[in-house]
């Protein structure tokens, strides 16, 4: 084949005569499919293939379009490599808008000229819906649907304060979570009396209502707008029927989407009485040259606004394209799995019960604003529909039982009810070999388990063999499970080691040095280990471990040799090659005294001197060989170190509470000290950031911390597992009104339980979302001790504090550990290579463009 | 080549090219420590009882940051090769001949060195 295409290429005439000519508009997640299924099966054999995008990008992933606004760029929601596209025989013409299809000629016309076509498959999708509303347009007529729309809606956002978005369905609710992800203030307005009108029955929107109301976004039903003029307090207002009204600084609408069927209409194409290109089971319109796939086309009357649907058409179309037989499409499944603003939303074939004879299971707990229903054919015994908010877990094996029709258990109000040990699974085991996994690409158990027949062993290989997971990503879960049970069923075992030298993963570790007292990596090695020295991954990850058990010296001589350099030299290297030095200041509270002391070390060693985050002061550019004199003269000032370059705890982050603050309602700042005082010199598997705030005010930022603690009337809130930096997330409420004694208890077992749960470098943040079970777990585990590790968590905790020692003060009463803190072992010298220049009254490292600089600057010193 | 190798396996014999660059009591056990060479940066790294030789000379100067601290990486051994692992960028340079896992075009200069006695000497050839 490979021989033929070659010689097809080097002689255009037999080839122009040979290969047709296909062309696909449109190049959306569903249009992109139908080119990479059509490359797959051959296509590129019969036809030169030409696609046409009127958006600039290569096709992307709309599915998770709102993560463009927590941190993901264009790139990276793009569908396929450049490279696909880049194949010979294809051509991509991003940017260029078809504007007439002539059918006669059988050519599609845009503004660069024309091109003739043979076949001809139609993927324009959809566009968004908005309704005629005197007033609506710029910011108050934002729409939800390109990477162009966000950037729209990302500008608007930049100077307000609150956003609404007109219509409570999936992608409206999608939108609201963009606009609450920008900062705004988002309120959404639905026409009917509940949210997600198609997927949900009235109690599930009631639900969904009350877990959205919960995350602060306002739901307003039941109202139409009328018009849209100035606002008093904010940009616009939207006027409903009854003097009602709504004021926000921008508006997007979410109201539906309609078929983009613009181009069918122009050159005359069957249209449904709703909109759409009218197709029949083979996709086909009623051109037998022209076929539509995806939102921009109507079977049977319906558009399926869903991914799934798109992709089966476009399947359906590159068969037939490349002469292979298809099973006609007579429909599509609609069901959904979903995370609308944090929220598990599931909806599975007959949600409303409307099948004759059929009857329902309902579960409803208000405390939660959970509920599920589940509805089952007239004889009882298979599922027909069901419906979820608030928890997901049941969603697989639901679906499973519906698309398989497996006989339902004799009490299949069992399948939606609570159970104590999590929802019940329909094990993958007994899942058939035809059950679908990931419906988007049609993947199924079968051929899961043939994958793994051919040698994929590993879950990303997989995916991208079988295309399982790559589609809206909901199976998951499922397929992470089938795949391991699978493996195991082949006797397959999954490889976690931590690296070469140790076949454990971090925790299996923890529990050998634990259990056997291990106190040395040498120790550790020779027993469960491989060689003789390690490396740069298990001797830090092993460090780590024996000080969050032990917490010995870590300058002691069998612990040096495992430390990362910060921890080695007890400062945290900066790009020169210098170090910074940051001395404790608990809770942020400092003397004057003190203050001053550090001002003379950062004068006497010319450090460039800032102010961290955290409260404290970082003292830049210190040379190896200076640091062990700049610790004598802080610790002399009684200053303690603060572990800044440590996986261990950080700092207490405080405002000034009762103190001085006229709505402090605790002391903030003793709780904080308390704290600090506590869990200074714990290591852990990554740095530790705490916070108290004296008020629900808030100002020490305690809710973007891995423990935050916030006073109220009567006691202590505790937050946990929270995260600023790159992927910021909100510490979770764990516990409410706590005593002084409670809190800490908690915190102890909390962090314990990190400490030996947890995977190596794995922030609380992370940890907490890979905890099966999640917050409710945790809960059972610290609160309730489910367990029965309370109190062995607390004498674990307790044993780090009594052997705390500042590591400082340890390694300055020894020369033998002083050895090291030498630039040069031979040679007093500081390192010649290191200079810096003045900017702003600080010296800083110089930079490569201006190392011309020196030998001036080194003659005025 | 062979004549090249004979030469510098010759001129290693003769006492003059061995300088002694510090104590043996001066080489931190399974880890690194720098001496100053006629302007040259050499990290010592001492590993008594580690699979290979138990003391490597490397340059000190990390060619990815610039700066000049390879002697204060961290040792280990990967697939049977001791390395050093810059504490910047955390790429890994082979102690044997000074090549780089990552980067190719990343090598360091090593020395021949030998523990005489109480005294730590490095070859300069």
């Amino acid at each position: 084949m490979g021989f033929s295409r070659v010689l097809l290429m080097n002689t255009n005439v037999a080839a122009l005569n040979k290969q047709q000519t296909l062309i696909v508009i449109g190049n959306g997640m569903v249009g992109h499919h139908c080119v990479e299924q059509l490359i797959e099966r051959g296509a590129l054999d019969h036809y030169r293939l030409h696609v046409f995008s009127e958006e600039p990008m290569r096709a992307y992933d709309r599915v998770h379009l709102s993560e463009y606004f927590t941190g993901r760029d264009a790139e990276s929601l793009a569908l396929s490599d450049a490279a696909l596209y880049q194949t010979p025989g294809v051509t991509l013409h991003l940017g260029v808008p078809v504007l007439e299809i002539d059918r006669v000629r059988r050519q599609v016309i845009t503004a660069q000229g024309c091109v003739a076509y043979d076949k001809l498959v139609l993927a324009t999708g959809s566009y968004p819906f908005v309704p005629p509303i005197d007033g609506a347009e710029g910011d108050s007529r934002l729409v939800y649907r390109t990477l162009e729309d966000l950037d729209a809606i990302r500008a608007a956002a930049t100077n307000a304060r609150r956003g609404v978005v007109v219509g409570g369905g999936l992608l409206g609710l999608e939108a609201a979570n963009a606009l609450k992800s920008l900062g705004l203030e988002a309120h959404v307005v639905e026409f009917a009396p509940r949210l997600m009108p198609v997927q949900l029955d009235e109690q599930g929107g009631r639900a969904l209502k009350a877990q959205i109301e919960r995350l602060g976004v306002g739901v307003h039903l039941s109202r139409g707008t009328q018009s849209i003029s100035a606002g008093e307090d904010y940009r616009y207002r939207m006027n409903f029927a009854n003097d009602e009204f709504l004021e926000t600084d921008l508006i997007v609408f979410s109201a539906g989407i309609r078929a983009q069927d613009a181009l069918a209409r122009q050159c005359s194409l069957e249209v449904g009485p709703r909109g759409g290109i009218v197709i029949d089971d083979h996709c086909q319109s009623s051109d037998p040259h022209i076929y539509a796939i995806g939102e921009c086309a109507a079977w049977n009357g319906t558009v399926f606004g869903l991914v799934a649907p798109g992709y089966q058409m476009a399947r359906a179309v590159a068969a037939q394209l490349c002469n292979e037989s298809t099973e006609p499409f007579v429909g599509a499944d609609m069901s959904t799995k979903l995370k609308l603003l944090g929220v598990d939303v599931g909806s599975i074939g007959d949600a409303h019960g409307n099948t004759p004879g059929s009857r329902s299971y309902q579960f409803i707990d208000e405390t939660n604003a959970s509920y599920r229903r589940l509805v089952v054919d007239a004889s009882g015994k298979h599922v027909l529909g069901a419906v979820l908010v608030g928890d997901n877990s049941y969603y697989d094996t639901l679906l499973q039982y519906m698309q398989n029709a497996i006989a339902l258990p004799a009490e299949p109000a069992s399948l939606i009810l609570p159970s104590s040990t999590g929802a019940p699974t329909l094990g993958p085991g007994a899942l058939p070999e035809s059950a679908t996994v990931c419906s988007c690409h049609n993947v199924t158990k079968g051929s899961i388990c043939s994958a793994i027949d051919g040698g994929c062993t590993d879950l990303g290989l997989l995916k991208a063999q079988t295309k399982a997971c790559t589609g809206c990503g909901g199976c998951a879960g499922l397929l992470k499970q089938v795949f391991e049970h699978e493996l195991i069923a082949r006797g397959v075992s999954v490889d976690k080691s931590l690296c070469e030298h140790f076949a454990y993963t971090r925790q299996e570790l923890y529990a050998l040095v634990r259990v056997e007292g291990v106190i040395t990596f040498e120790e550790l090695l020779a027993k469960h280990g491989r060689g003789h020295t390690g490396c740069d991954v298990c001797k830090p990850a092993v460090g780590s471990i024996l000080a969050s058990c032990w917490n010995q010296p870590i300058m002691d001589a069998s612990l040096v040799p495992l430390q990362d350099t910060n921890d080695t030299f007890m400062a945290n290297m900066q790009k020169n090659g210098t170090y910074s030095v940051v001395p404790r200041i608990p809770g942020g509270e400092i003397t004057a005294d003190k203050l001053i002391a550090i001002g003379v070390v950062a004068k006497k060693y010319d450090l460039y001197t800032k102010i961290t985050g955290g409260q404290r002061i970082d003292l830049f550019g210190a040379q190896l060989h200076e640091l062990p004199d700049i610790w004598a003269e802080l610790i002399e000032a009684g200053f303690e170190t603060g572990h800044a370059y440590g996986k261990s705890t950080r700092t207490v982050k405080s405002c000034v509470g009762s103190t001085w603050c006229r709505y402090g309602v605790q002391d903030s700042v003793k709780m904080a000290l308390a704290i600090e005082d506590r869990y200074k010199g714990l290591r852990s598997p990554h740095k530790l950031k705490f916070a108290v705030s004296g008020c629900t005010r808030e100002c020490a930022e305690a809710q973007s911390k891995d423990v935050g603690v916030i006073a109220t009337e009567k006691g202590w809130n505790l937050y946990i597992a929270g995260n600023g930096g790159m992927r910021p997330r909100h510490a979770e409420l764990f516990a409410t009104d706590l005593d002084d004694e409670t809190l800490i208890r908690y915190i102890d077992r909390f962090l314990m339980f990190y400490i030996r749960t947890a995977d190596k470098l794995q922030r609380t943040s992370v940890w907490r979302e890979s905890l099966e079970g999640g917050l409710d777990y945790l809960k059972d585990v610290i609160i309730n001790d489910s367990l029965g590790l309370g109190e062995e968590l607390e004498s674990q905790m307790q044993l780090v504090v009594n052997r705390y020692e500042c590591e400082w003060a340890n390694a300055l009463k020894d020369p033998e550990k002083l050895k090291r803190f030498r630039t040069f072992v031979n040679d007093k010298r500081p390192d010649p290579d290191i200079h810096f220049v003045q900017e702003r009254g600080q010296r800083r490292p110089i930079m490569a463009a201006e190392l011309n600089l020196i030998p001036v600057i080194e003659e005025t010193v | 080549m062979s004549q090249s190798t004979a030469q510098r396996v010759a001129s290693l014999e003769s006492p003059e090219v061995w300088q002694t660059v510090c104590e043996h009591r001066d080489l931190v056990s399974h880890s690194g420590v720098v001496v100053w060479l006629d302007g040259a940066q050499v990290a010592l790294f001492y590993l008594p009882g580690a699979e290979g030789r138990s003391l490597y000379a490397i340059d000190n100067h990390d060619p990815q940051s610039g700066a000049n601290v390879i002697g204060r990486g961290l040792v280990g051994n990967i697939k049977g090769e001791m390395v050093v692992a810059s504490p910047i960028y955390k790429q890994h340079f082979r102690l044997e001949d000074g090549s780089c896992l990552e980067y190719p075009q990343q090598r360091l200069r090593v020395w021949p060195v030998r523990l005489n006695g109480s005294v730590v000497e490095v070859a300069v050839v």
